[in-house]
C-alpha cells in the first residue's frame, strides 16, 4: 500500500545503530525516586499520600478530579520521604512525591488498578498518557467528542526522532502487547480500520508486529523521514487527509496513538498494571548506550550512571530526541511518562549556538523542508521585528515546531525558536488556532 | 560522576539540538568548485589576461565588501564567500579583452551598488555580478562587444577568425556571427550546427568563462546533484530558450550554447538571494528568464540578452514569491 509523502522533511543522521539491537534491560533502582505529580498535559494531581507514609508499588500517590489529567502511581514499594517541588526537564518546578524504595523490590507485584466499566476508565485509572512525548492523557483521546467519528486508528511506530529506539524495542520485544493495545483502543473508539505505521528503518519491528497482527490490524511500512511521526504528517501518509486548520485530527476520522502507549493500555486492561515505568533510550556519549526500563521518578543522572556514565566530551544533554527534546540544565530531573530518551550529544553534533543576527540568504531550504508548507524565513523576519500580525499572515500558528527549518538553515537563524515566540504572543493576544 | 551529580558546565538551548553542517561558506565554496573547471580552462586558453581579469573583478568585489563593512562598522562578512563568488562570476561573464580597471569597476559596482547599498547579503534585489556586468556594458559598450581572442594564452595556436567580420558587429561572439549570417541571408537558413563543437569544447570568441559549455554544464549538474541549486531554474531556463528559439525558426541547441545562457542558467539565475523561494516559483522564474532571453536576443537592440533577462526577472521575484506562495498544509476546503 503506497503512502503519501508529506512536503519536505529532513534526513538527519539517525544514530540509532548504537541502541537499536540492544534488548531492554531494567535500570537499577535509585536511592530516591522523585515522582512529579504533573507528568501530563492538563491539571496537575494532588498528592494522596503524606510524608512518612508507606506506599506499595502501583499504589496511587496523586490524583485529581479534572477531566484532562492522569493519576500518578508509586513505581516502588517504599516510604514517602518528601512532598514538594522538584526541578523537571522543562526547567519548571513541579510538586512531586519523593519515595525512598525498600531494599528489596518485587517488580512483578504491584497494586492493580481499579478496573473501570470501560477501557477509557481503566486507562485513566492506570495513569496512561501519550508516551511519544506529548504526554496528553490517553483516556481523553479514547472518548472522541460527540459528532466525531473515528474510522481509522493509527498507531505511531515511526519513531522519527534521531537516536531514540525505545518504541523500536517495544515493538520488537512486546509486539503482542502493541497489537492487543491497538485492538482495545480500536474497539473503544469504534474504529473500523487499524494501522500500525512503522518507518522502513525498523523492518524487523514491522515483521514482528505483522506476525502477531490478526486480520483486523494492518502494519504499514512508511518511508523514513523526519517528521514522519508527526501526527498530521502521519495521518496524511496513512489515509491521505489533511487535518484542517484549527480542527482536531479526529476531524479527518483518524486517531493517532503511540505504540508504547498502546502497549501500556494492553497492560492496564489485561493485567491491571498502572504506568509505573517506561523504556528510555540512553545514548550518545555514554559508556554503555542502551534501552533501559526506568522507574518513573528516576533521576536522569542515575540513568546515565546505569548506562556507564558520561563517556568523553559532551555537548547538550537532551531529554527526549534531539529535534524536539529539551536540553537539561540539571541532571537531577526525573524520568517522566513522556520521556523516551536521554541523549548525550557529542559537542561536534550539537547545533552551534544561534545568534539570530545573520541574514537570511533566501536559499529556501526552510520552506522546502517545512512539512506544514509554511515559509519559516518570512515568519522569522516578522517575528524579529515583533510584527506579530505579519507572523499570523504567514500562518505561524500552523507550525508544528518540528524544527526542520532551524536544522537546515545555513545561516543558523533560530527559525523555529522565533516561530514559537510568535505563536506564544499570538495566543496570548487571543488568536485562535 | 557520582549518581545525582550534574557535571559543569551544562549547555542549554532551545530545540532542535542538532543541525545540518552546511553553512553559507560551504555553499559558496561549492559554487566556486563547480566553476573551477570552466575557470581553469579559460585561464589555460586565454592566459595571463584572464588571471588579471579574475584578480581585478574579485579584488573589486571583495575589496569593496571589506571596505564597506569597515566604514559602516559592521561585522566583517568576507568569510561567507559570497563576494568571492560575485567577483568570480563577473569575471567569467566578461570577454578577456576587458581592461583590468573595468573589471575593478565592475566588482566595485556589483558589491557596492547592487549588494551593500541594499543591506548586504540576503537583501539585494538584483544579482550583483549581473548588475556589475550591466554597468560595464552600458558604460563601455564597445569594449565588452570586442570578443576577439586575446593573443597571448597558453595555448599553442591561435585560430583567430576573420577579425573584419567581428569588428563590424556589436554582438556576442558566435551569436554575432550567426546574426551577421542571418542578416546576409535574410533568413534563418544557415547551418548553426557547425558551432556546436567549439561552443561545447573550446570557443575563444566570448566571455572568458564560456570557453567550454560542457564544463559549465558539468559544474551546474554538480551543484544540482549536491542540492546546492534547484534544477527547476536551469531546466526551465534552458528548455524555454530551446523551445522559443525553435519556435522563432532558429537552432535550439545553438541558442542554448551561445551567448552566456549556460552561465546564466546554472550560475546567475540560481543565485539564492535574487531567485524565488518556492519550487513552482523557481520553475516560473527559470522559464521567464528563458523567454526574455530569447525575446531580447532576437528582437532587442542590445546584445546583453542574458544579463538583462535575468535582471528583469530578478525584479519580478517578490511578485512571483507572492503569487506562488505555498498553500499551508491543512488550509484546504474540507472534503465532504
Amino acid at each position: 500500500m503506497a503512502t503519501r509523502a508529506f512536503n519536505g522533511g529532513i534526513h538527519p543522521a539517525d544514530r540509532k545503530d548504537a541502541t537499536s539491537a540492544l534488548a531492554v534491560t531494567r535500570a537499577r533502582v535509585p536511592q530516591v525516586l522523585r515522582v512529579p505529580l504533573s507528568q501530563h498535559l492538563g491539571a496537575p494531581c494532588a498528592p494522596t499520600v503524606g510524608k512518612g507514609d508507606r506506599v506499595l508499588r502501583g499504589q496511587v500517590i496523586g490524583d485529581v478530579e479534572a477531566m484532562v489529567s492522569a493519576p500518578v502511581h508509586s513505581p516502588v514499594t517504599g516510604e514517602v520521604v518528601e512532598i514538594g517541588p522538584v526541578l523537571v526537564a522543562s526547567g519548571a518546578r513541579v510538586q512531586a512525591v519523593s519515595i525512598a524504595p525498600d531494599e528489596v523490590q518485587e517488580f512483578d507485584r504491584f497494586e492493580p488498578v481499579e478496573r473501570g466499566a470501560t477501557v477509557p476508565e481503566t486507562v485513566r485509572a492506570a495513569g496512561i498518557v501519550g508516551m511519544g512525548g506529548a504526554a496528553f492523557p490517553t483516556a481523553v483521546k479514547l472518548q472522541p467528542p460527540k459528532g466525531m467519528e473515528v474510522r481509522t486508528l493509527i498507531l505511531n511506530g515511526c519513531e522519527c526522532e534521531p537516536y531514540l529506539t525505545c518504541d523500536h524495542r517495544t515493538m520488537l520485544e512486546y509486539p503482542e502487547r502493541v497489537v492487543r493495545g491497538a485492538e482495545l483502543i480500536a474497539s473503544a473508539v469504534g474504529a473500523t480500520r487499524t494501522v500500525i505505521a512503522v518507518e522502513d528503518n525498523k523492518r524487523d519491528a514491522a515483521a514482528a508486529l505483522e506476525e502477531r497482527a490478526g486480520a483486523s490490524v494492518e502494519v504499514m511500512v512508511v518511508p523514513t523521514r523526519y517528521p514522519q511521526g508527526a501526527e498530521k504528517q502521519l495521518i496524511w501518509a496513512v489515509i491521505g487527509s489533511e487535518v484542517p486548520h484549527g480542527k482536531l485530527p479526529a476531524a479527518t476520522g483518524a486517531l493517532v496513538h503511540n505504540v508504547s502507549t498502546a502497549a501500556a493500555v494492553a497492560d492496564a486492561v489485561d493485567r491491571g498494571r498502572p504506568l509505573m515505568e517506561r523504556v528510555v533510550t540512553v545514548t550518545g556519549n555514554v559508556r554503555n548506550p542502551g534501552n533501559y526500563l526506568a522507574l518513573l521518578g528516576t533521576p536522569v543522572a542515575d540513568l546515565i550512571e546505569a548506562a556507564g556514565g558520561l563517556h568523553g566530551e559532551y555537548g547538550r544533554i537532551i531529554a527526549g530526541g534531539p529535534m524536539t527534546g529539551m536540553a537539561l540544565a540539571d541532571l537531577s530531573v526525573p524520568v517522566v511518562k513522556g520521556m523516551g530518551g536521554i541523549v548525550v550529544l557529542d559537542p561536534g553534533d550539537t547545533a552551534p549556538a544561534v545568534h539570530g543576527d545573520q541574514p537570511c540568504i533566501r536559499c529556501s531550504r526552510c520552506s522546502d523542508a517545512c512539512p506544514m508548507m509554511l515559509e519559516p524565513f518570512a515568519i522569522g523576519i516578522y517575528a524579529n521585528r515583533a510584527d506579530w500580525d505579519g507572523t499570523q499572515r504567514f500562518h505561524a500558528l500552523d507550525c508544528i515546531e518540528c524544527g526542520c527549518c532551524s536544522y537546515v538553515c545555513p545561516t543558523r537563524r533560530p527559525l523555529v525558536q522565533l516561530i514559537r515566540r510568535a505563536k506564544q504572543v499570538l495566543l496570548e493576544k487571543g488568536a485562535s488556532l | 560522576m557520582s549518581a545525582g551529580a550534574t557535571p559543569a558546565p551544562m549547555k542549554v538551548a532551545a530545540s532542535p539540538h542538532i543541525a545540518a553542517r552546511e553553512n553559507v561558506t560551504h555553499i559558496m565554496l561549492w559554487v566556486v568548485a563547480a566553476l573551477a573547471p570552466a575557470t581553469l580552462w579559460g585561464v589555460w586558453n586565454m592566459g595571463m589576461v584572464a588571471v588579471v581579469l579574475l584578480a581585478s573583478c574579485i579584488g573589486g568585489s571583495v575589496g569593496t565588501e571589506w571596505l564597506w563593512n569597515r566604514l559602516a562598522k559592521r561585522t566583517q562578512t568576507l568569510w561567507d564567500g559570497s563576494a568571492l563568488v560575485t567577483g568570480l562570476l563577473l569575471a567569467l561573464a566578461l570577454p578577456p579583452r576587458t581592461p583590468w580597471w573595468m573589471g575593478l569597476a565592475g566588482g566595485i559596482v556589483a558589491i557596492g551598488l547592487a549588494k551593500m547599498l541594499f543591506g548586504g547579503l540576503g537583501w539585494n534585489l538584483f544579482n550583483p555580478a549581473l548588475v556589475g556586468r550591466a554597468f560595464l556594458s552600458v558604460s563601455w559598450m564597445g569594449v565588452l562587444a570586442d570578443v576577439r581572442p586575446f593573443p597571448g594564452g597558453w595555448y599553442s595556436a591561435i585560430d583567430v577568425p576573420a577579425t573584419g567580420t567581428l569588428d563590424a558587429i556589436n554582438g556576442a561572439t558566435r551569436l554575432a556571427i550567426a546574426a551577421a549570417d542571418r542578416a546576409a541571408d535574410g533568413g534563418y537558413g544557415i547551418d548553426l550546427t557547425r558551432y556546436y563543437e567549439p561552443l561545447l569544447l573550446r570557443n575563444l570568441e566570448g566571455s572568458f568563462g564560456e570557453v567550454s559549455g560542457l564544463l559549465l554544464i558539468a559544474g551546474g549538474l554538480l551543484l544540482i546533484a549536491k542540492r546546492i541549486i534547484d534544477w527547476r531554474i536551469p531546466a526551465g531556463y534552458i528548455a524555454t530558450v530551446a523551445l522559443m528559439s525553435w519556435a522563432f525558426g532558429s537552432d535550439p541547441l545553438f541558442n542554448v550554447l551561445a551567448g552566456g545562457v549556460l552561465l546564466g542558467a546554472f550560475f546567475m539565475a540560481t543565485d539564492y538571494v535574487t531567485s524565488p523561494m518556492t519550487r513552482t516559483g523557481r520553475l516560473v522564474f527559470g522559464c521567464g528568464c528563458g523567454l526574455f532571453n530569447v525575446v531580447v536576443r532576437f528582437f532587442g537592440p542590445m546584445p546583453e540578452a542574458t544579463t538583462f533577462a535575468i535582471l528583469f526577472m530578478n525584479g519580478l521575484v517578490p511578485l512571483i514569491d507572492r503569487g506562488f506562495a505555498p498553500r499551508t498544509f491543512g488550509w484546504v476546503k474540507r472534503r465532504g
